[in-house]
């Protein structure tokens, strides 16, 4: 239920709906654009950033939170550790267990390996589970991999890497359709043809969902086949290490049991890094919409190990973050809603942007109007946001449109006395996604040999934006793709001896930077919410 | 944020705490001085790592929710489900027919249902669980499916069932004999698929691969776009 100086305000936009329905606001030019990013958006605050002064992306500029952990100091002490006794040895380990972990996995043991998953929290908690949009896929017969591939480059500011855009685009539909080889329900028509959206940057419908469930319904599946295929797998057990060999390649991972605290020591000829995205670190202070274990993990130990990171000054502020009511804040209101047909409306009941436009520009258009023109509305809380107007879906679409495409989102908001079919939602961009990452080729490799990554971890795809429905897309692209190539890889390489070396050589690298004494242990592993009461001191028992 | 709010009286596993009211039941076990390992995933309602179970200080019966979803209340009495030992069967799905003694054969228990509605009461996602399973015993795969779909497999049907059967499970094996043999086929996909195996896009990309930045950008300005909102809408 909204107070009653908010539904004062619903009043103007309802009245205002009649208007908004015949009203276009036409798409900004490329130039406007540019100007509102460079205004508005959070990633053009100097402030926020630092250049990394140590590891192979030493000048490059990031977020102060990001730049941290990657210069921290490693939570292991190699001298107490032997790498040449393992608890488990494998060909190839998979470090993360979202969408690209399960993948890769899938497809490592299709192509022979033995395959171990080392995951942080349980099989499939991920930020994979919270996609609701969908993926994206030009199947349709007025849409084309090559219109895609534009979308994307446009989406990303023509920076992205065009051999990777190429092979998104052109594994996209057989991905889709491998997924429902496994038994994905799409959202289809009876005669078969997929029932496709448009997102934001999208110029053609091609959206793939299963309701607003989809990253659900694709993460569902992949962890029950993992189980049929009985690939065997760690849950609470995140990598804090690499192990190197003295060749300089991948032979293995120190993980820690986060219940018993144990150290356990995986022998492994490749590794596929799957550990998804950053948003718990809570850059700047943005709430976020990303799971509990999004603690930017599998960047801090590819770069440890010597990997290169590209675009890790560029993060995604999704738009529709819920900033109403207060135990919601910061979740995702997906994207799907403006698709349907949604508008953002300010104060006065008016639009003041395009919907459809990619995210970093509504982001950027949303901060604007609460910050600059004071055209925002306030929360009992003091968080600033405007109206997503969740009604005009069913005026355009019909009644029904809502409770059908929506179900997860009537649910949430259902829960807090909001009926969505009825009433606006506040909102106000929150921190969603690194578009950047670890780099990798076409089939997953990094420049460390025997290193392998796909999915949110990675770099390059997205350029500086990515679009919507083009991660879960890449995770089915590349999760497969690294999967194959670590399997072939491990079958070849011939081994050196494991060892910790690299792990002195950094922290005498951090010490000789006077950065050890500064920075804090990393991976984080995981964010600390809870309180400590009345400043007593925790005793380690 | 929430320091000026009213405190109120929860009991967590049996120990009072204070806490401000508004928060959910995971941010209430946060505040109180939790550190979640277990029993916290999305937080959003969408993974089901969050399973709970509080009745409160004057009223025994038990109720059933998402800790990252569910507010708390005076006198809540709770406690998380961190792990629950569920059967899960497992199937080689290319291999597996989509019919009604298939489920059966795979999870035989199903028979023992005595319709007492207890996963229905339990599901925090509020889906007839009960229904659904005697749709899985008929064999009416596509009513699981549409039934089961928002089914975040939370697990709480399975440790509530006082016959032991895993409704959540049965319901995935379901919708997935349905996605892979049942749903209609996508032509249009076959096709694009096939399209791209022949190389019909090749020589289109490889140009948008060559072209330089200023020819992008002007194609992509310049480009169509399909209105989102005239679909074909059944
Ligand atoms: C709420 C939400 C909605 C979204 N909606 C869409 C959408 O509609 N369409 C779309 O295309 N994209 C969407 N995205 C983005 C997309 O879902 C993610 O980018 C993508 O799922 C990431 O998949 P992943 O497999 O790379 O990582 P994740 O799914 O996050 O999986 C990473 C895994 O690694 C584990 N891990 C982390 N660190 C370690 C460690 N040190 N050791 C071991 N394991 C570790 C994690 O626990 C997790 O299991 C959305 C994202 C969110 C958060
Ligand atoms: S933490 Fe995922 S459903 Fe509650």
């Amino acid at each position: 239920m909204y107070p009653a100086y908010l539904e004062e305000n619903i009043h103007l936009v309802e009245d205002k709906r009649v208007r908004r329905l015949i009203e276009v606001i036409p798409r900004l030019g490329e130039d406007e654009k540019e100007a509102l990013l460079r205004g508005y958006h959070p990633d053009y605050i100097k402030s926020s950033m630092r250049k990394l002064k140590v590891g192979i992306n030493k000048g490059d500029a990031t977020p102060v939170e990001l730049a941290d952990l990657l210069e921290g100091n490693s939570r292991i002490d190699p001298d107490k550790i032997d790498p040449s006794s393992p608890d488990y040895n494998v060909d190839v380990l998979v470090i993360g267990c979202g969408g690209a972990g399960a993948s890769a996995a899938l497809l490592a043991q299709e192509n022979g390996a033995r395959v171990l998953i080392a995951t942080k929290l349980r099989l499939g908690d991920a930020n994979t589970v919270g996609a609701q949009a969908g993926t994206q896929a030009a199947d349709r017969p007025n849409d084309s991999p090559a219109q895609h591939y534009l979308d994307t480059m446009g989406g990303g500011h023509f920076e992205n890497i065009p051999e990777l855009v190429e092979v998104l685009v052109k594994d996209a539909p057989s991905a889709v359709k491998w997924l429902e080889k496994l038994g994905v329900n799409w959202d289809k028509a009876p005669d078969g043809s997929m029932h496709e959206l448009s997102g934001g940057g999208t110029s053609i419908r091609r959206l793939h969902s299963a309701r607003d469930y989809t990253g659900l319904e694709e993460m569902r599946v992949l962890r029950d086949e993992l189980k049929n295929r009985k690939i065997d797998y760690i849950e609470f057990a995140p990598a804090i290490e690499r192990i190197l060999d003295d060749k300089g390649q991948i032979a293995g991972a120190i993980l820690l049991n986060l219940e018993t605290e144990e150290l356990i020591v995986v022998r492994a000829r490749a590794i596929i890094m799957t550990t998804g995205g950053i948003g718990r670190l809570h850059i700047q202070d943005f709430p976020t919409t990303n799971h509990y274990g999004a603690t930017a993990d599998g960047l801090v130990l590819a770069y440890r190990a010597g990997a290169k990171l590209i675009f890790i000054d560029t993060m995604q502020y999704h738009p529709t973050g819920a900033v109403f009511p207060l135990q919601i804040l910061g979740q995702l209101v997906t994207e799907k809603v403006r698709t349907l047909g949604a508008q953002l409306v300010n104060a006065n009941g008016e639009q003041f942007i395009m919907p459809l436009e990619p995210r970093d520009i509504v982001t950027s258009a949303i901060i604007r109007e609460c910050r600059e023109r004071h055209l925002g509305l306030k929360t009992p809380h003091g968080e600033s946001g405007v109206w997503l107007d969740a009604p005009m879906i069913d005026v355009i679409r019909g009644a029904g449109t809502i409770a059908r495409e929506l179900p997860a989102m009537v649910r949430q908001y259902r829960r807090f006395d909001i009926d969505i079919t009825r009433e606006p939602i506040l909102v106000y961009p929150t921190l969603h996604y690194q578009n950047g990452g670890i780099k990798i080729d076409t089939e997953g490799a990094t420049n460390v040999p025997g290193l392998f990554a796909a999915g949110e971890c990675t770099g390059g795809v997205h350029g500086r934006n990515r679009l919507i429905g083009n991660s879960t897309l890449e995770l089915f692209v590349f999760g497969r793709r690294a999967g194959r190539a670590a399997a072939r890889y491990a079958k070849d390489v011939k081994r050196g001896n494991p060892t910790l070396e690299h792990v002195r050589h950094w922290q005498k690298e951090l010490k000789h930077a006077g950065l050890a004494g500064e920075r804090p242990l990393s991976p984080k592993i995981l964010p600390n919410y809870a309180r400590t009461t009345r400043g007593h001191t925790k005793l380690e028992i | 944020m929430a320091e000026q709010a009213r405190l109120i009286d929860i009991y967590i596993m049996g120990r009072r705490c204070q806490v401000p009211e508004g928060l959910t039941i995971l941010t209430a076990l946060e505040y109180s001085g939790y550190r979640m390992v277990r029993g916290c995933g999305c937080r959003a309602g969408f993974c089901g790592a969050c399973a709970t179970i509080f009745n409160f200080l004057h009223d025994p019966q038990l109720r059933y929710d998402l800790a990252c979803q569910k507010t708390v209340e005076p006198d809540m009495c709770l406690v998380q489900i961190p792990y629950f030992p569920a059967r899960k069967a497992t199937y080689d799905l290319e291999k597996t027919k989509a019919d009604a003694e298939k489920i059966k054969t795979l999870y035989p228990d199903i028979v023992k249902c005595f319709g007492c509605n207890t996963c229905t009461k339990t599901c925090p996602q509020e889906l007839e669980v009960m229904w659904f399973m005697t749709d899985a015993l008929r064999g009416d795969i596509k009513a699981v499916a549409e039934k089961s779909f928002d089914c975040v497999m939370c697990g709480l049907c399975a440790a509530r069932c006082p016959q032991g059967l895993v409704p959540y499970n049965v319901a995935l094996l379901c919708r997935r004999l349905y996605g892979r043999y049942l749903s209609p086929n996508s032509a249009h996909l076959d096709q694009r698929i096939a399209e791209i195996e022949s190389g019909k896009f090749d020589a289109e990309i490889e140009e948008l691969k060559k072209a330089d930045k200023k020819t992008l950008r002007q194609k992509y300005t310049g480009r169509d776009i399909e209105p989102a909102h005239d679909q074909a809408w059944e």
